[in-house]
């Protein structure tokens, strides 16, 4: 707890943070194995007798423990430091899409959470306050129920100072879920951590969009928030994302962007494909549902991984889908993800997914080469077991 | 050895010794995903310097992107003796400050982390030494 405290005061010091402030919430991204460090860590705060002392999620671990398959040392030490975390009390949540399994801060209200997709998605959408926290602040903000007082959670940071428009794209472009993590990898690289407002979304824009576009802008860039002007909940207007102050910077996302951050997703356009990978973040039982809409009861020539959250996979479970999707060559990954840990199949091949996270982390820590498409193009692909492109989907 | 009146520091996040040759990376990274926490060597084959070793660098970078797991992969280094000697950064970072001051807490050794602004971060020398008192020395 002593270590806990000093951690969080020293980086309050160092991030410029005027006090520490209570936090409603917590959620746990140092839970996932990169190394032993990590297990001494948490087996530390363990010994220690650490508690949670407020309600707190875990993110994926480093193994699907409904489904165990990693190396001898890595698989006991993945599983030790999950241990390690349900032993600090926290909720065995395993996703990185907390927000999706009902844990959902209230607006306004300061959390501590880590995994950058989650934190962009409680800011952006929820309207929570967090900073981009990273492993170990998160279970020492857990641990105490505190966290330092600066950056995001300080409101006059929350407005934006970039404006970006987007006139030149179509409205049907605009209610397709393609476009999301395009927009989201294009935002991440032109603007890093300055709080962009995005203005002409459609005002009923799906929450899994948002959701794409965040985790995308968060991982090809340093972005905790966003807004979308008439959309999310601190820019019902631009008057209000901006605080009345004209935009430092106005920036054009139109179809060259959208075509240049597209490609820029995909590593290989050959003819080969060994797999799809969906799921993340997290699939929802929305985006499920849409991939069996599309499936449409026809059998995968290709394997399809879906990475989920155990508690969406028990629903659909329950529904009696399970069985019936692994029969047409669905496989489940819960717990988990295809990027953090060695669930496919070796030596790598060239994988497929509707994913701009998936698409930008697969090359570095799976050796797999990445194609990005739609949902659509990604079952077509399956179904058919070649390469499919529908071009007219980015008009 | 002298004092280069035009590498001013901003603050110094964490103090230290550190002396070694510069790599600057063209584009921001994310530790997790972008380094190789058991080789220290840059792992996303769509980085400009692709198969760079951080180790034992003097490590400059605008901003640090991407994954709240940076933290875990730099204590990783700093655990296992493959960490950069240094970092200078251009902008306040939450991710690979914290992973050194945990690593600090749990035995495993520190490294300096400076922050500078964008120009001083361009025309940093080849060969640096960053020292306790907060400077930033260039072999003249």
């Amino acid at each position: 707890m002593q270590m806990a405290t000093r951690i969080l005061f020293d980086m309050g010091r160092i991030l410029g943070a005027d006090r520490l402030i209570p936090v409603a919430s917590a959620h746990i991204d140092g839970c996932l194995y990169h190394g032993d460090s990590g297990v001494d860590f948490a087996e530390l705060l363990v010994r220690g007798g650490g508690r949670v002392c407020v309600p707190t999620t875990l993110n994926v671990g480093g193994i699907d423990l409904l489904r165990p398959e990693y190396p001898a040392h890595q698989r006991d030490m993945a599983l030790r430091l999950m241990k390690a975390y349900i032993a600090l009390g926290c909720n065995q949540t395993w996703t990185c899409a907390p927000y999706q399994d009902g844990y959902r801060p209230q607006t306004g209200e300061d959390v501590a959470w880590a995994e950058s997709n989650a934190v962009v998605f409680a800011n952006s959408v929820l309207g929570a306050h967090t900073n981009r926290y990273g492993d170990f602040l998160d279970i020492c903000a857990a641990l105490t129920g505190r966290a330092p007082h600066y950056g995001l959670h300080v409101p006059e940071n929350r407005k934006a100072t970039v404006l970006i428009r987007t006139d030149g794209i179509s409205e049907r472009l605009k209610r397709q879920s393609v476009l999301y993590p395009v927009l989201g990898a294009w935002l991440g690289r032109a603007v890093g951590s300055s709080i962009a407002a995005i203005q002409g979304l459609p005002s009923d824009t799906p929450e899994e969009y948002l959701k794409a576009l965040g985790a995308s802008a968060a991982s090809a860039g340093a972005v905790g928030l966003f807004h979308v002007i008439g959309v999310t909940p601190e820019a019902h207007t631009m008057e209000e994302a901006f605080a009345g102050i004209a935009p430092a910077v106005t920036l054009e996302f139109g179809s060259d962007e959208v075509r240049s951050t597209r490609d820029s997703l995909s590593n290989t356009d050959g003819d080969t494909m060994n797999l799809i990978a969906l799921g993340s973040p997290h699939y929802s039982l929305q985006e499920i549902d849409r991939f069996e809409e599309l499936r449409a009861d026809r059998e995968l020539k290709l394997p399809v991984y879906i990475c989920l959250s155990r508690l969406v996979w028990a629903i659909l479970d329950a529904r009696g889908q399970t069985a019936q999707m692994e029969a047409s060559g669905v496989r489940f990954v819960t717990d988990t993800c295809v990027v953090v840990t060695p669930i496919l199949p070796q030596p790598p091949g060239v994988l497929m997914t509707d994913s701009g996270k998936f698409a930008h982390y697969t090359p570095g820590n799976t050796s797999y080469g990445v194609r990005f498409g739609s949902t659509s193009e990604c079952v077509e692909t399956a179904v058919l077991g070649r390469v499919v492109c529908d071009n007219g989907a980015w008009q | 050895m002298a004092v280069d009146p035009h590498l001013p520091v901003r603050e110094v996040l964490l103090p230290g010794d550190a002396r070694g040759r510069l790599l600057r990376l063209d584009l921001p990274i994310s530790f997790w995903g972008g380094v190789d926490p058991v080789t220290g060597c840059i792992s996303d084959p769509r980085h400009p310097q692709f198969g760079c070793c951080v180790s034992d660098r003097i490590l400059a970078m605008e901003r640090v992107v991407g994954s709240s797991s940076g933290s875990s992969v730099m204590m990783e280094l700093l655990a296992i003796g493959k960490a950069p000697a240094g970092l200078i950064l251009a902008e306040v970072d939450a991710i690979l400050t914290l992973g050194v001051v945990v690593a600090r807490e749990m035995g495993y050794g520190s490294i300096p982390v400076f922050l500078v602004s964008s120009e001083t971060l361009g025309s940093l020398p080849t060969e640096i030494l960053m020292t306790e008192g907060g400077e930033i020395l260039a072999k003249s």
